[in-house]
């Protein structure tokens, strides 16, 4: 575990529910597999490692004796043809939750999500639905160098008929993985290996995290930060960092992706006049960078400085510890770069 | 025996039609290229027909999913989709079955279990094995059929697809067509070994080797294959050799095979095959023929007419079906 992490952050992102047990994300996950595997007979899990070894990060843990080897799906490895076999199996009505060990070995799985599981749909004249389910760990853990450390969502993002979301506290990724099931679409699910032990308050009775909503974490004056995923624990950090400096940070975790929740974006940038976004992918044709488009286009008039973007370095991930934290965003970086959009 | 051939002239004058569709209708497409009436890409089925109708008369249309890939409108014919609807979505009217947002290479039939019309080489293939999945896990008697070319076989999709196919005991034929070349690049020059059926012992499957200018060893040997996948869940690679008469697409003008060739194929015409049968078994005649023919010139002629009527699609449809509710 890193950590950078360990810190337990003791903020309660959610609105009152009555009664909140505190679970890790990869609890919530499994919850929500669980929960819609029961209420649907029609869903099911597959993947590398996810039945018999519980999940290669242990999501799936117990599932396997709860719904039996129809259900829950050991492969070979075998991306392409795995995630094929779930698009039409999801044509055909059901409602597959493919799981790939890590986002770096869906590349090899891309052509059926970019040109079948987006495309069936809108080719046939809506002759089609593909309810279907992508997810697994996406960006840098540690130690793992470049093939294995890749924030890859621009490539899911950029594809008209995918849904892409990005949970990064336990409620939000229950709630965004039950509608991701539920839903009629493909949706991609960006988890993280480095997240799935953080906990967070889970309400005990069922609820959904509807899809094109950001959520304001935390709520500020001076500048607004825009963020998704993993680094979400980081700007919280540097918010409190900032807050101590007098700089009242609002915190906007954008959790879903495509669609993204534009008026939010405006909102708070027109609240603050001030914006750094946050993204752990590298800086060309990232989401960040299209935030910062969405920003210019829609709150030139209200910025009183240039928007600030926290990527990682346009490099392959190196190996070395101290180089792989230099290349991505840090706490320091984003503490930086809002006192720099706050001329301080 | 469900497999023995077919005698009854009711059944083989309904293949003996749908063949000839396919041939005309391809025939006119080429033409209507020619005017650019259609465009992009457009390949055409002339010489294949024996395949498409061979394997989908040995199916049950209520319960069987069809996969192919771009050179699709054979198996849509075949399994009955309206050839105006057909024709339309090569006009990329607002009436073809894609409303015009597929094309030639996308033709979809979801009542018919006809999923496509895929333009990816091999790219229908694990989709394929998705719907024989869906077969077993509800536990239906159906089976898939997937179509793919000589190009595909050696598409790492292939390989994984028949490994799962195996390991899970899925419903599948894997049904190579092949048509000896891959646009210009002939099956010797790429694969490893061209007797395609003898890959399947690779995976503990059968094979089997097909003539695909004969209708009858076309349908005998697939009700065979279509047998032991509904009823011991075993899948197969048929390798199926057959012909296009015309180019890869119709931007090809197929120089890269002689006269000769194309001259030895069109002498085993596999609609000139099954009519002389029909003639030795005295099930139709050399005039019943022509008026078949003439028959079926009207049918695509009123498809022609039919397409050159439709509508443009609205530039209001752009953002319609991107995404189901
Ligand atoms: C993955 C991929 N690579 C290349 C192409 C371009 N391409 C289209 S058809 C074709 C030849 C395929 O030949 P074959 O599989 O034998 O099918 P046939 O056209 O003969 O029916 C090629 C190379 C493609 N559509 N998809
Ligand atoms: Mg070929």
């Amino acid at each position: 575990m890193n950590h950078r992490y360990r810190l337990c952050m003791k903020t309660c992102f959610q609105t009152e529910t009555k009664r909140m047990a505190e679970i890790t994300i990869r609890d919530a996950i499994r919850q929500a597999i669980d929960e819609e595997m029961t209420r649907d007979e029609r869903v099911f899990l597959i993947g590398e490692e996810v039945a018999e070894y519980n999940g290669a990060y242990k999501v799936s843990r117990g599932l396997l004796e709860k719904y039996g080897d129809m259900r829950i799906k050991d492969t070979p490895i075998t991306e392409l043809g795995f995630t094929g076999l779930g698009v039409g199996a999801a044509l055909a009505g059901l409602r597959p939750i493919v799981e790939w060990m890590t986002f770096n070995f869906a590349l090899l799985a891309l052509d059926q999500v970019i040109n079948n599981a987006a495309k069936m749909r809108y080719m046939s004249g809506g002759q089609f639905s593909c309810p279907i389910v992508f997810r697994g760990p996406n960006g840098p853990a540690e130690y793992l160098s470049s093939q294995h450390s890749q924030a890859l969502q621009s490539f899911f993002v950029h594809i008209p008929g995918l849904k892409v979301v990005a949970p990064s506290t336990a409620y939000d990724a229950k709630g965004l993985i039950k509608s991701a099931i539920r839903d009629n679409n493909p949706v991609v699910v960006l988890e993280s290996e480095l997240a799935y032990g953080w906990k967070g308050e889970v309400p005990e009775e069922e609820y959904l995290v509807p899809f094109g909503k950001a959520d304001v974490k935390r709520e500020g004056k001076d500048v607004s930060i825009i963020v998704h995923g993993k680094p979400l624990r980081m700007v919280l950090e540097a918010a409190d960092i900032l807050a101590t400096e007098g700089i009242s940070v609002e915190v906007v975790d954008l959790r879903s992706l495509s669609p993204l929740d534009e008026e939010t974006i405006e909102q708070t940038v027109q609240k603050t006049n001030r914006a750094v976004v946050v993204d752990e992918s590298w800086p060309m044709c990232s989401v960040g960078s299209h935030v910062v488009s969405v920003i210019s286009q829609r709150c030139f008039f209200d910025l009183d400085a240039p928007v600030a973007l926290i990527s990682s370095e346009h490099v392959p991930m190196p190996y070395n510890h101290t180089l792989e934290l230099a290349a991505q965003p840090t706490v320091e970086k984003i503490v930086n770069a809002a006192k720099q959009v706050c001329y301080k | 025996m469900a497999y023995s051939i077919q005698k009854d002239k009711e059944t083989l004058g309904e293949v003996l039609r749908k063949m000839l569709l396919i041939r005309v209708f391809e025939e006119r497409s080429a033409q209507l290229y020619g005017l650019r009436k259609i465009g992009g890409f457009c390949h055409l089925y002339s010489g294949q027909e024996a395949v498409a109708m061979g394997t989908i008369s040995a199916t049950d249309p209520s319960k069987d999913y069809i996969l192919t890939s771009y050179r699709d409108h054979g198996h849509a014919l075949g399994l009955g989709m309206d050839p105006g609807a057909v024709m339309a979505e090569l006009y990329g009217k607002e009436t073809g079955c894609s409303k015009g947002k597929g094309g030639s290479m996308h033709l979809f039939d979801v009542e018919k279990k006809f999923f496509g019309g895929n333009g990816i080489v091999g790219g229908q293939i694990p989709v394929a094995i998705g719907t024989a999945f869906k077969q077993r896990y509800l536990n239906e008697t159906g089976v898939t059929l997937c179509f793919f070319g000589d190009g595909a076989i050696h598409q790492g999709a292939f390989h994984e697809s028949i490994n799962l196919a195996k390991i899970w005991q899925l419903p599948v034929l894997f049904i190579v067509e092949n048509n000896e070349y891959g646009m210009g690049t002939a099956v010797s020059r790429v694969s490893s070994i061209t007797e395609y059926e003898k890959k399947a012992a690779g995976y503990g499957l059968p094979g089997y080797l097909v003539d695909g200018m004969d209708y009858f060893d076309v349908y005998t040997k697939t009700s065979k294959a279509v047998e032991r996948a509904r009823k011991e869940h075993e899948a197969c690679i048929m390798h199926v050799k057959t012909y296009r008469y015309r180019g890869h697409s119709m931007s090809d003008p197929a120089k890269y095979r002689s006269k000769d060739e194309l001259q030895a194929y069109k002498e085993k015409d596999p609609i000139q095959q099954l009519f002389k049968h029909m003639v030795k078994e005295k099930m139709t005649t050399k005039k019943a023929y022509e008026t078949l023919e003439e028959e079926i010139k009207e049918i695509v002629e009123s498809a022609v007419t039919f397409s050159e009527e439709s509508n443009e699609p609205p530039i209001s449809s752009l953002y319609e079906d991107v995404f189901s509710d």
